[in-house]
């Protein structure tokens, strides 16, 4: 029965398809979280297949923390013009601004908890019922619990001690008014499935997955990109390196991994051989063991 | 496409189950499956390590691994399905690990829902308990269609032949009971590595393949029903363009079976018929297509078709009926409600339903069916009878995971109350 056969990269394709349809045909105003990095680029062009020839239909929404890379943002806007897309973006800034959240003080400073007061607000803003996010099983302990439709609370929780029973291929976005489900349709893909469908897909990624010259800094074993809003620690010091990322998040929270990998086959080679976890690099979840489930429970992507 | 890639490309997906306590060995052997292939990495294993000795373990636990959520590492148990990926270069896995306990029966049930292959652990110095009685029938219930028994501890039992060859006895006895198609024992110690990634020297009698092995090669791309085209439609794609201004597509994932261009197609539940016009993938168009594929398909004539219409060819019909027999598995704290209301679901399609007939309640830990006692709560086992508002078209389980199966949802709160399987 080889003639039926089909390799895993199209097995997780197919059901990541399968997922975001359920999403379009459940909900009545769902929205796909796009932070510019690969895990949502590549669910952004599942859903592009999904809907084809259609347009996809539902809006994408960054929330922008000021706090991005620039070539991010080009990446973002160039996407979108050439695929005909609606990209809409809400900025922590605003909600510094209005005094909903307080900026970080201090070396550490990050504005990547913050981003959680204002992704809920902009669901609220948009009467969103369904958001869907790039985030993997196999990235953190706590997304491994985590469902294809998860369910959250009128103030945007997730209790993950009481999750919907998921069976088969079978989903259940039925909700409470004020309530809304977060959606996971690359559950199942590992690192190495994300950068091996790029490949074989021929997907355009921004350049900083790509091996470039920048000065960085070492801050507790991690090469850091220095931008104005900054400070050095004392014995920190800048130096030019061969630098690519492996997973963008903002520049506060991003690690930098040393490689000279310029092309897609190259840096399969080197996530086959790496003996760290992808966001080992990652400052956030590295303030305590539960960092990622207390940030989820609250809200976070 | 260049050589050193290619191989990747080239893999198959198998997901399995492995149900069981951590008394069974089970998380020392997902973390020696995961540590001999490489995949947990050295921050994750310095994290395991930091861990075990705060909380005061001598050696590293494994099941730190597993375990996820806070509260399951405070108690050291396992609460809900967590699920891990590792990959050889044969195939990627997808692991579902549940806990075993009876009460988690439901997380069983839902690991398994999506399983190839099941590992169930027997411990050789206590042999087939109540347990594994009830593992290996909640594999047969969601239609596993391979079952893999892990003889495991083998070294506490000096890695006895006569040991394994009676649990293997015992085994087969119940499973002549059991509806599974594909049964393997393999002996083996998770903590030592005996018979998991690399062959055991202690026991030279066995000479059979090791889990990894079994696991790599198991063959199971005839798992999926490939006779019976089924085509649940998902979703109806109306670009409504200028490029495109009549265009018309009904996308699913095909649940079984195979579908060609120029096939007749029968629509349910109107009836009407049609031809196969055209398969889209995208900016591809394929002459055939094949279940788990998700593709947009085209018809010849304008039929009215929505979402849970369901396309068939036209020599080969599902049964359609308002009235559904099925084994339920509860997942509510409310028990079942004698002619209660509930929504069901089934593949793309939505409708009321009302139990009429409570037949029995399944005692899982003797295989004995209980008609007196019809109370069905939490994790219980049941045969219903169910009465749906409009008729849906369904296979048996056994022939078809997809189109055989149900979930029951409660009117009032939204929560997924039962797991179905159309009998």
């Amino acid at each position: 029965m080889d003639r039926y056969r089909i390799n895993h990269l199209r097995e997780l394709e197919a059901e990541s398809i399968f997922v975001i349809r359920e999403v379009a045909a459940q909900f009545e105003r769902p929205v796909m979280l796009f932070s510019g990095g690969k895990d949502s680029i590549v669910m952004f062009h599942l859903a592009r297949k999904a809907f084809y020839p259609a347009k996809v239909p539902f809006a994408l929404l960054h929330i922008d923390t000021g706090h991005n890379f620039q070539e991010t943002l080009d990446y973002r806007d160039d996407l979108m013009e050439k695929t005909g897309a609606k990209c809409l973006v809400r900025y922590v800034q605003d909600s510094i601004d209005q005094g909903k959240v307080v900026e970080e003080k201090g070396i550490n400073a990050s504005r990547n908890k913050l981003q959680t007061v204002t992704l809920l607000d902009a669901l609220d803003e948009l009467k969103c019922d369904a958001a869907m996010g790039g985030g993997r099983r196999d990235e953190e302990k706590a997304r491994a619990k985590e469902r294809f439709f998860s369910h959250r609370d009128e103030f945007g929780q997730w209790d993950p001690k009481n999750q919907r029973p998921e069976l088969w291929n079978i989903f259940n976005g039925r909700k409470n008014m004020g309530e809304h489900f977060r959606v996971f349709p690359i559950s199942n893909w590992t690192e190495m499935d994300v950068w091996q469908y790029i490949y074989m897909e021929n997907i355009e990624l921004p350049s900083l997955y790509f091996t470039h010259k920048r000065e960085v800094f070492n801050r507790d074993g991690v090469w850091m990109f220095k931008a104005p809003f900054m400070q050095l620690k004392p014995g920190e010091e800048l130096i030019e390196k061969d630098v690519r990322c492996r997973t963008i998040g903002d520049i506060t929270c991003t690690g930098l991994t040393l490689s000279k990998a310029d092309n897609i086959e190259d840096i399969i080679q080197e996530v086959a051989a790496t003996r760290t976890t992808e966001r080992g690099g990652r400052a956030d979840d590295k303030r305590s063991e539960s960092a990622m489930e207390d940030r989820k429970k609250e809200g976070y992507f | 496409m260049s050589d050193k890639n290619s191989g990747y490309l080239d893999m198959e997906l198998l997901r399995f189950t492995t149900a069981g306590s951590v008394d069974d060995g089970k998380s020392t052997l997902i973390g020696r499956l995961l540590y001999d292939s490489k995949a947990i990495f050295e921050d994750q294993m310095e994290a395991i390590e930091r861990a075990s000795e705060r909380i005061g373990n001598e050696e590293v636990n494994l099941a730190l691994l597993t375990d996820g959520l806070k509260a399951e590492r405070e108690q050291g148990i396992t609460i809900d399905v967590a699920y891990r990926y590792f990959a050889t270069p044969k195939r990627k896995f997808i692991i579902a690990d549940t806990p075993g306990h009876i009460q988690y029966t439901r997380n069983m049930v839902t690991g398994a829902s999506t399983a190839n292959v099941a590992i169930i652990l027997v411990d050789a110095r206590h042999g087939v308990l109540e347990q594994t009685l009830r593992h290996s029938y909640i594999a047969s219930l969601l239609q596993i269609p391979h079952i893999i028994f892990c003889v495991n501890k083998m070294d506490l039992v000096d890695y006895s032949e006569e040991t394994f060859e009676k649990i293997k006895n015992d085994i087969d006895g119940i499973s002549s009971k059991l509806d599974v198609k594909d049964i393997r024992f393999v002996p083996i110690s998770a903590l030592n590595g005996d018979n998991v990634v690399e062959r055991s020297e202690k026991m030279e009698w066995y000479d059979g393949p090791t889990l990894l092995h079994l696991l790599e090669n198991i063959h199971i791309s005839s798992d999926i029903n490939h006779q019976d085209f089924r085509f649940p439609v998902q979703y109806v794609v109306r670009p409504q363009t200028a490029e495109f201004p009549d265009y018309r597509g009904y996308g699913g994932r095909i649940a079984s079976g195979a579908v060609k261009v120029g096939d007749p197609i029968t629509v349910l539940p109107s009836g009407f018929t049609s031809k196969v016009k055209t398969i889209d993938f995208f900016e591809d168009t394929l002459e055939e297509a094949f279940a788990p594929q998700s593709v947009t398909v085209t018809l010849e004539d304008e039929i009215d078709i929505s979402r849970g219409d369901m396309l068939v060819k036209s020599d080969n019909l599902p049964q359609t009926t308002q009235d559904i027999d099925l084994m339920v598995c509860w997942f509510n704290e409310r028990k079942v409600i004698p002619r209660g209301k509930y929504v069901i679901r089934h593949t793309s399609a939505e409708a009321r339903c009302m139990v009429t007939n409570i037949h029995y309640k399944m005692n899982i830990n003797t295989l004995e069916k209980n008609e007196e006692d019809k109370e069905v709560g939490m994790n219980d086992i049941a045969k219903l009878t169910l009465r749906v508002t409009k008729p849906l078209h369904i296979d048996t389980y056994n022939q078809n995971r997809i189109t055989g199966s149900v979930i029951l949802v409660d009117e009032g709160t939204n929560e997924t109350v039962a797991a179905g399987m159309i009998r």
